[in-house]
């Protein structure tokens, strides 16, 4: 069983959603980011996906914008990625990467796979690659042993949901809007529609983001999807605390009611 | 359909871009170049733009909508303008110019933005978002957009917005919504990431007029089949003046839309070198430039692979140039498969070649070229020398530069 799937197992086990944080590499600092994902994992995340800091982040709005920027700024590397995944991997959390194509098809796909999968790292989200251009580096994941993780959105026909999801393991990724990531008011009616529209294209988990940062937020999604994915609140956290420590217990509390929702 | 007298486009100048063998494959793939690397949010309004165009190109209404446009509002044909005063600086070759400075608004980006706003309208949409380096797509967009009655949103980077500050006015007075993009280079690539942004949250009502022909599939074909019209007619007019084909035709590359649009009709032309100049801003030995074919690497910006200014891991490398629309660490797809096929070539003309070249064009002419044709100039008074007193090269003047006053009042301390 891969980490992903002892992850959905336990939590279905629970009769709760899982619940996946969102953290870039290098934000706030190449260490404060290590002890970032820790501090989530230890007040309820199951999941940690480890943003890979990229110059052109179209699908991310101001929020994530800000901290890869700031992480660009701080020298990120590649290399400081996978070192984070292998601290954040260490809390047994199955950590995951969120990056753009460009990066990875740089590094070269096999050497990239490979190396994730030396550093405890469960596999990947791609939010540009789609499967008309995926076919490298689903095989390359495959032989290095982690998963591909890829979206669907709003729009998607049934057609393309099928493709994807047939692209995926581990699980499938809604984007529960038509927009950039976020925090918003409210979650977005169309959330709902599109995960029971890919249920019946997989077998897979499906785990909704795009909009999510409250506890009452959580609950909501939990009840219709197997996770809930949270990123820019919980960098709204850590950019507007005056200090680390501060920040850190931020974190905390926000996982705490994340995870609280989780399980309503 | 046949060109006439009254016509400019034949319908195998749109329609038949399948039959000459040189559209995208399935995946919007030029060779390795291009495709589609996008968030999937973004892939069913791909497909229903690239679905509208088949059928638009298709249609012999919307071709004639689409030429009479041409004709009596963007008023081409332009004029081809031999420059012999300036040519006595090339060795004495035969220098020849596209005039597409003389286009309403003043740039070649006219002929792409009112193809895609018929486009916009068959499509249903009702607001049109643009990104904008040196304001020219900017306008354009916003005068088509006044034309149909659309909503204009022009995403613009706040470094250009300030450099180009009277391209900024024209837009609002055209009713233009103008957004400075201040994130990252505050440049040309920022203004685009900005305007997915857009598109991708309000793509209901929302059609992106992608202003040059990079992106993903389909914006390559449909902006170089729209900005194609440049070479038809040039090729047209530059036998009736020399009675042959051009030895060599030059343009600036930015993201290749007046490149594309000038080489395009002569690609079968074996004998007629095609020659493609980017910014070499400061020169290629410093870090400041824009030369994406000539030293980027292959990778993938703005959702197609192509040339790419980035570092060992990927990440895009700022640009720089005097002409903000060359300012742009990308290319289109179809420049990187010319490039790697052979049939094009590409060169760097630093910002101080583009400038000499830029008074150079007025002293010798009165034309004031845009910065970014300046390249163009430049690239063919090179290629003069070389090539010999009997050569006969073409240049696409791709723009006027009433726009570049400013620059040009600092540069020559106007
Ligand atoms: C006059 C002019 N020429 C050239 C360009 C460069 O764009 P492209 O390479 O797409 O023709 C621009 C862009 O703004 C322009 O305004």
């Amino acid at each position: 069983m891969t980490t992903l799937q002892a992850v959905f197992e336990k939590a279905r086990a629970e009769d709760r959603a899982a619940l996946v944080g969102y953290l870039p590499a290098g934000f706030p600092t190449k260490d404060g980011a290590i002890a970032a994902a820790t501090a989530m994992v230890e007040a309820g995340c199951d999941v940690i996906e480890i943003g890979l800091p990229y110059s052109d982040p179209l699908m991310d709005g101001p929020t994530i914008q800000d901290a890869v920027h700031r992480s660009l700024t701080n020298g990120t590397r590649i290399a400081d990625v996978l070192r984070t995944v292998e601290g954040v991997a260490r809390t047994g959390a199955a950590t995951l990467v969120m990056t753009y194509w460009n990066p990875v098809d740089r590094y070269g796909a096999e050497r990239f796979a490979r190396d994730l999968a030396s550093a405890g790292g469960a596999g990947t989200i791609t939010p540009d690659l789609t499967p008309e251009e995926a076919g490298a580096w689903i095989e390359a994941s495959e032989a290095a042993g982690i998963d591909t993780v890829f979206l669907v959105a709003p729009s998607s026909t049934d057609d393309r949901i099928a493709k994807v999801a047939a692209c995926c393991t581990g699980f499938v990724y809604a984007a529960s809007l038509m927009g950039v990531t976020g925090a918003r008011e409210s979650v977005s009616a169309a959330a709902e529609g599109l995960v029971k529209r890919t249920r019946s294209h997989t077998e897979l988990p499906v785990c909704v983001g795009l909009g999510v940062g409250t506890g009452a937020q959580a609950a909501e999604v939990a009840a219709y999807a197997d996770g809930v994915i949270v990123g820019s609140a919980f960098i709204r956290r850590l950019l507007d605390a005056p200090d680390e420590a501060s920040g850190l217990a931020a974190l905390r509390e926000l996982a705490r009611e994340l995870a609280g929702g989780v399980r309503r | 359909m046949t060109a006439t007298e009254d016509t400019l486009l034949t319908s195998a100048d749109l329609a038949a871009g399948g039959a000459r063998g040189d559209d995208p494959d399935a995946r919007g793939k030029f060779g390795v170049f291009g495709g589609r690397f996008v968030p999937e949010a973004l892939i069913p309004a791909l497909d229903e733009v690239a679905a509208e165009y088949e059928k638009a190109r298709n249609d012999p209404a919307f071709i004639s909508e689409f030429d009479g446009l041409l004709r009596t509002y963007a008023g081409r044909p332009t004029t081809l303008t031999e420059v012999p005063r300036f040519a006595e600086h090339a060795g004495g070759a035969r220098i020849v110019l596209k005039r597409e400075d003389l286009t309403h608004t003043g740039a070649h980006k006219i002929n792409n933005v009112l193809g895609q706003a018929l486009l916009t309208k068959r499509l249903g949409k009702t607001r049109v978002v643009a990104e904008t380096g040196a304001g020219q797509h900017g306008v354009a967009t916003a005068t088509a957009a006044a034309l149909m009655g659309l909503e204009c949103v022009i995403y613009m980077g706040a470094v250009d917005c300030e450099r180009q500050a009277l391209n900024v006015a024209r837009m609002k007075l055209l009713g233009a919504t103008v957004v400075p993009v201040t994130n990252g280079s505050q440049t040309l690539k920022d203004a685009i990431n900005e305007a997915f942004r857009d598109w991708v949250t309000n793509v209901d009502r929302t059609h992106y007029l992608f202003g040059t022909v990079a992106g993903p599939h389909p914006f390559p074909e449909i902006v170089r089949d729209f900005a194609r019209i440049i070479g038809v007619e040039a090729r047209r007019q530059i036998q009736e003046l020399t009675g042959g084909l051009p030895d060599a035709v030059a343009a600036a590359v930015g993201g290749g839309s007046n490149a594309i649009g000038i080489f395009h009709a002569f690609i079968e032309d074996e004998g007629v070198q095609l020659h493609g100049y980017e910014a070499g801003g400061r020169g290629a030995d410093t870090e400041e430039h824009a030369l994406t074919l000539t030293t980027g690497s292959i990778g993938v910006l703005h959702g197609s692979r192509t040339y790419v200014l980035q570092d060992d891991e990927g990440q895009t490398i700022e640009s720089h140039s005097i002409s903000a629309g060359l300012d742009y660490p990308g290319v289109g797809p179809e420049h990187a498969w010319l490039k790697d096929s052979g049939r094009a070539t590409y060169h760097g003309v630093t910002d101080d070649e583009a400038m000499e070249a830029f008074a150079l064009l007025a002293r010798t002419e009165g034309i004031i070229p845009a910065l970014e044709s300046s390249h163009a100039l430049a690239g063919a008074l090179r290629l003069g020398r070389e090539l010999g007193p009997e050569a006969t090269i073409l240049v696409n003047l791709s723009g006027r530069g009433d726009k570049d006053m400013g620059t040009a009042m600092k540069y020559f301390n106007l």
